[in-house]
């Protein structure tokens, strides 16, 4: 099977005035095959909202390649974008801001329709559907931005998405200024239309459970860097890479137990200077001395995974790290 | 032992263009010396609301109702000089964002000394020895150095801690956290929440932390208040709520979650969503979106009443009983 939306070795520079280049994201490679949901985790500055756009063609590459249904996507000018290229969609975080508050709701979805050649009354009639199809009342269409609650709001901004008949979204935190009921079920929605039309879907989250629970598989990125990829569940009950490890350790339950969830000592360290060797060195729990000199490439694992560890790649520890240890207090 | 801060049938009407709303409706909790109290609850369910109004910080023709005694005196009744003495020395806050609780322009140093000097009224190398210890105290590395640096200089965990450290200056009894990690990501909140947890056991001090996230409540709460729609939905210990919840909003805020270990593909929403300011229906507030809801639910508002030692839920029908 061919993947829907494939990037290998990618990397993202941001240029700033009077200082080197900052690259964002370096060496990723992610795919993305029809009617699955590829969750892309980390810390805030990791990199992966850089590396979603890019995938889109919002941002230029500085270096790897980016594929969507077997063509080149290339950055995204002032001219239309490439016929090909619509198929492949962004869903953004805010739809407080993603959404123009002085334009019918109706109008702004149809707007898909309307590139795509239809008559206004026509991309009105299917926007209407498409708002119903995301669970919003018909007449929502003729109604402005401000009258919806935020989770109606993403609602709408996915209608506007579902418009252009993509076969691949890349949500970036779709889900993360909604109220938590309305969390599930616009997570739910996604899930249930990447079934349902056979899209591929990368979802972009800090929120580990929720990606958890929706990825079919899950990519982890470091400062840049996708440190470990797989299907969520072994990436979660056994993760390969001692950031992986942390990241889960650090997610309180809420089990009532009262139980402090482990703190991962030190910062992100600045991008625009990446420490020699692993990235996560200076951080890592089980850091040898080899790790400050070697920098590690992702490697595929024996059970389908992915890891950029001299942990699991010397061969020596190709299994799963010690569960975490239960702290009691600081 | 009576209780640090009392607050007893506390409401708050917010001035709006239709007239006033109420935004927190008959609330009632305690909180203990040493004490870590979470208020949970959606975005609209009054518990940001709670916190204005026991700071004497509520939007401008707000009014309030009810007491909120602290120390043996109501904090609503209290003339505005003799609240602005207990605010920020005896009571302090942390709200969410600390890149914009910190001022931009001024130095760490300025920030942490200024009510230091103000409300104990230390001199400038006292207040600074001080500052110096309390960075020192949320783990800032080189506080020396720190004191001389700007809040852009810091991560937002950082950020964070330095905002903690100004609350902490003048030693307050009762800590006031809105939201304290909801901007942070997760190994940054583990930090804080220890942070949090360790200070109250050192120092004896009282937290109340709000928030939407029922896994920070349960690593730091040892009493949770459910709010929804303005009123107390349930009160109780960590444990009893999280795991043995008595009303139907609570059960429904923990399916919503997603679980633990995975698996299930789809999560489950509570329908509907939570009434807008002046919107609350009336008898309960949440018989709308309710599962359990009986005729009675939409005509008589529920009281909270005890249901099992410590644990308080407004929900007469009771319908979760039978599963403790």
């Amino acid at each position: 099977m061919s993947a829907l939306l494939e990037a290998t070795g990618v990397a993202v520079e941001y240029h700033r005035r009077g200082a080197p280049a900052l690259r964002a994201v370096d060496r990723a490679d992610l795919t993305v095959a029809r009617g699955e949901i590829l969750g892309l985790v980390g810390e805030s500055g990791c990199g992966k909202s850089t590396l979603g756009r890019a995938v889109v063609g919002l941002l230029p590459t500085a270096a790897g390649e980016i594929r969507f249904d077997g063509r080149p996507v290339v950055p995204l000018g002032l001219r239309r974008r490439a016929p090909g290229m619509r198929g492949l969609q962004m869903v953004f975080q805010d739809p407080y801001a993603s959404l123009n508050p002085r334009r019918l709701v109706g109008d702004q979805v149809g707007d898909g329709y309307l590139l795509g050649g239809a008559a206004r009354a026509e991309a009105l009639r299917r926007a209407g559907e498409l708002l119903e199809r995301v669970g919003l009342p018909a007449d929502a269409a003729r109604r402005y931005p401000h009258e919806f609650s935020g989770g109606q709001r993403q609602r709408i901004a996915i209608a506007r998405t579902l418009a252009a008949e993509p076969s691949c979204i890349v949500a970036d935190e779709p889900i993360s200024a909604l109220d938590a009921s309305a969390q599930a079920s616009v997570a739910n929605l996604l899930v249930e239309l990447v079934r349902e039309l056979d899209m591929g879907m990368v979802f972009i989250s800090h929120d580990l459970s929720v990606v958890r629970q929706i990825a079919d598989r899950t990519a982890v990125m470091y400062l840049g860097r996708v440190v470990e990829v797989g299907p969520t569940r072994q990436v979660w009950s056994a993760p390969a890479h001692p950031y992986t490890q942390a990241l889960i350790s650090a997610v309180p339950r809420a089990d009532g137990a009262g139980v402090l969830p482990v703190e991962l000592p030190g910062d992100v360290p600045d991008p625009a200077r990446p420490p020699g060797g692993c990235r996560f060195h200076p951080r890592c729990p089980v850091a040898r001395p080899e790790c400050s000199r070697d920098d590690p490439p992702l490697v595929a694992l024996r059970d389908g995974r992915s890891a950029a560890c001299v942990l699991q790649t010397a061969g020596e520890a190709a299994r799963p790290l010690a569960e975490p240890r239960p702290v009691a207090a600081e | 032992m009576g209780a640090l801060l009392e607050v007893e049938d506390l409401t708050v009407w917010l001035a709006t263009r239709g007239g006033p709303r109420k935004a927190v409706d008959g609330l009632s909790f305690q909180v203990d010396a040493g004490e870590i109290f979470g208020i949970a609850g959606e975005s609209g369910s009054g518990k940001t609301m709670t916190a204005l109004a026991l700071l004497g910080l509520l939007p401008h023709a707000a009014k309030t109702a009810g007491r909120a005694v602290f120390e043996g005196r109501d904090l609503l009744a209290m003339p505005a000089r003799e609240l602005r003495a207990v605010r920020g020395r005896k009571i302090a806050m942390v709200s969410q964002d600390p890149s914009t609780s910190l001022h931009p322009m001024l130095s760490i140093e300025t920030q942490l000394t200024e009510h230091m000097r103000h409300h104990l009224g230390l001199g400038k190398s006292e207040a600074r020895g001080r500052a110096v210890e309390l960075l020192a105290t949320v783990r800032i590395p080189d506080p020396e150095q720190a004191l001389r640096a700007h809040p852009a200089q810091f991560s937002g965990g950082m950020r964070q801690r330095i905002a903690i450290a100004v609350a902490l200056a003048c030693e307050p009894r009762l800590l006031l956290a809105d939201e304290p990690t909801t901007a942070l990501d997760v190994t940054v909140q583990a930090g804080i929440l220890r942070l949090l947890h360790r200070l109250r056991r050192e120092r004896d001090l009282a937290v109340i932390v709000i928030t939407h996230d029922l896994g920070v409540m349960s690593a730091v709460a040892d009493r949770i208040c459910v709010m929804y729609g303005g009123r107390t939905a349930e009160v109780g210990p960590r444990e009893d709520v999280l795991t043995r919840p008595r009303h139907p909003y609570t059960r429904g805020l923990l399916d919503a979650l997603p679980h633990p270990e995975g698996g299930a593909a789809t999560l489950q929403p509570i329908p509907g969503s939570p009434p807008a300011l002046g919107a609350v229906p009336e008898g309960c507030p949440f018989h709308p979106r309710c599962g359990f809801a009986v005729p009675d639910c939409r005509a008589v508002r529920p009281e909270p009443v005890l249901v099992a030692s410590g644990h308080l839920a407004a929900c007469p029908p009771d319908p979760l009983g039978g599963a403790a």
